[in-house]
């Protein structure tokens, strides 16, 4: 059995097999996990916001969607991933208390759905929205997904 | 202008005398309640990143109840109260007289019981606010969330986030019968608003 690699807020991480990675208590933040099926290798990146304004330093590129994701990919691809195997795996972006307009977890979601389209990375499978928080571990085994929140059990996906 | 992070001893003082006010105000409404006596202890006001304060309230996936209430005019910003569930499923027993064992299966008379905690808590701080500075402030209507730590702390940590990782925060315990509460507020005016009350209090 491999260590459990744990990824925080605002940071990203890389394991291959027997490692895993988890995110502790999504809320309105994002997690996406990266997969290379060939390479068995997996990425986590915890984002709290979706886009930056400008002149970042290296912790604050992992806090925004719009920075974060391209960072991560570079990484995996360094590690010898090929970025057009990558697939992605998505949870989080709730809205933790009902606030009107638009929820900063919606905002996070739209903007990691758009750079993953932008990355060319297609979603395979996504647990998104409504107002609960999600603990995420990521096995890079088989690349599967587990989504564990107060109440409501555990999903695979 | 002054941001969470650049607080001299003197403001940070200030600031801990209207956690200190606003407790004892706290104190005295909770007695009311429970029609006990509840003392507290000295509340302590701390200036940390997101990911040191889950630590401090039981780590991420500790379960907990949140309350927010939005702080409105001529301090904006926002308090979030976090306490622990047993804490308010006492409360509830007693404003409600019931003995609810779960938060499986609470009621919306429970949510109302406990939005109304969350009034009378965050009038208690926002008229420290206001008598020590003089501002006229406001309250909205409480929004609760009943879950993991780490979630809930996403919420402020998200608001404040393009300013920096810091959040501020009271704790401080009250303590009814053999009963010790640990109680945390967080308190974030926002920073024009931070600026205003330290004008107000002259230490700016």
């Amino acid at each position: 059995m491999g260590k459990l690699v744990v990824v925080g807020i605002s940071d990203q991480q890389i394991v291959s097999p027997t490692d895993t990675l988890i995110t502790y208590a999504l809320g309105s933040c994002v997690g996406i996990c990266l997969y290379d099926y060939a390479q068995k290798i997996a990425g986590l990146s915890h984002i709290m916001l979706p886009e930056a304004n400008s002149g970042l330093n290296k912790k604050e590129t992992y806090k925004f969607a719009n920075t974060a994701i391209e960072e991560l990919v570079n990484t995996m691809e360094r590690h010898s991933c090929k970025r057009y195997r990558l697939t992605a795996k998505i949870a989080g972006g709730a809205n933790m208390f009902a606030t009107s307009g638009k929820s900063i977890g919606e905002r996070n979601v739209e903007m990691v759905k758009q750079e993953l389209q932008r990355l060319r990375i297609r979603i395979l499978a996504e647990d998104t929205g409504a107002n609960y928080g999600r603990t995420v571990e990521f096995d890079p085994e088989d690349g599967s997904m587990v989504v564990k929140s107060v109440g409501k059990g555990h999903k695979v996906l | 202008m002054h941001n969470y992070t650049n607080l001299n001893e003197l403001q940070l003082s200030v600031l801990s005398e209207i956690g200190n006010i606003g407790a004892g105000n706290a104190a005295t409404a909770l007695s009311d309640i429970l029609a006990d006596r509840v003392d507290m202890t000295v509340p302590e006001l701390k200036i940390i990143d997101t990911n040191e304060m889950v630590n401090i309230l039981g780590g991420p996936e500790k379960e907990a109840v949140g309350i927010l209430v939005n702080m409105t005019g001529e301090v904006e910003g926002m308090l979030l109260f976090i306490l622990n569930k047993e804490f308010i499923k006492s409360l509830i027993n007693v404003l409600l007289e019931e003995n609810i064992e779960s938060f499986e299966d609470i009621t919306e008379m429970d949510l109302s019981a406990i939005k109304e905690i969350g009034n009378i808590l965050s009038g208690s701080y926002i008229s420290a606010i206001s008598t020590m500075t003089n501002l006229d402030m406001g309250i909205s209507t409480p929004q609760i969330a009943i879950d993991m730590v780490g979630s809930i702390l996403s919420y402020p940590a998200a608001q404040f986030g393009i300013m920096g990782d810091k959040l501020m925060f009271i704790e401080e315990n009250f303590l009814s019968g053999n009963d010790e509460i640990k109680s945390h507020l967080l308190i974030m005016p926002k920073l024009e608003s931070l600026n205003r009350i330290l004008e107000s209090l002259e230490v700016c």
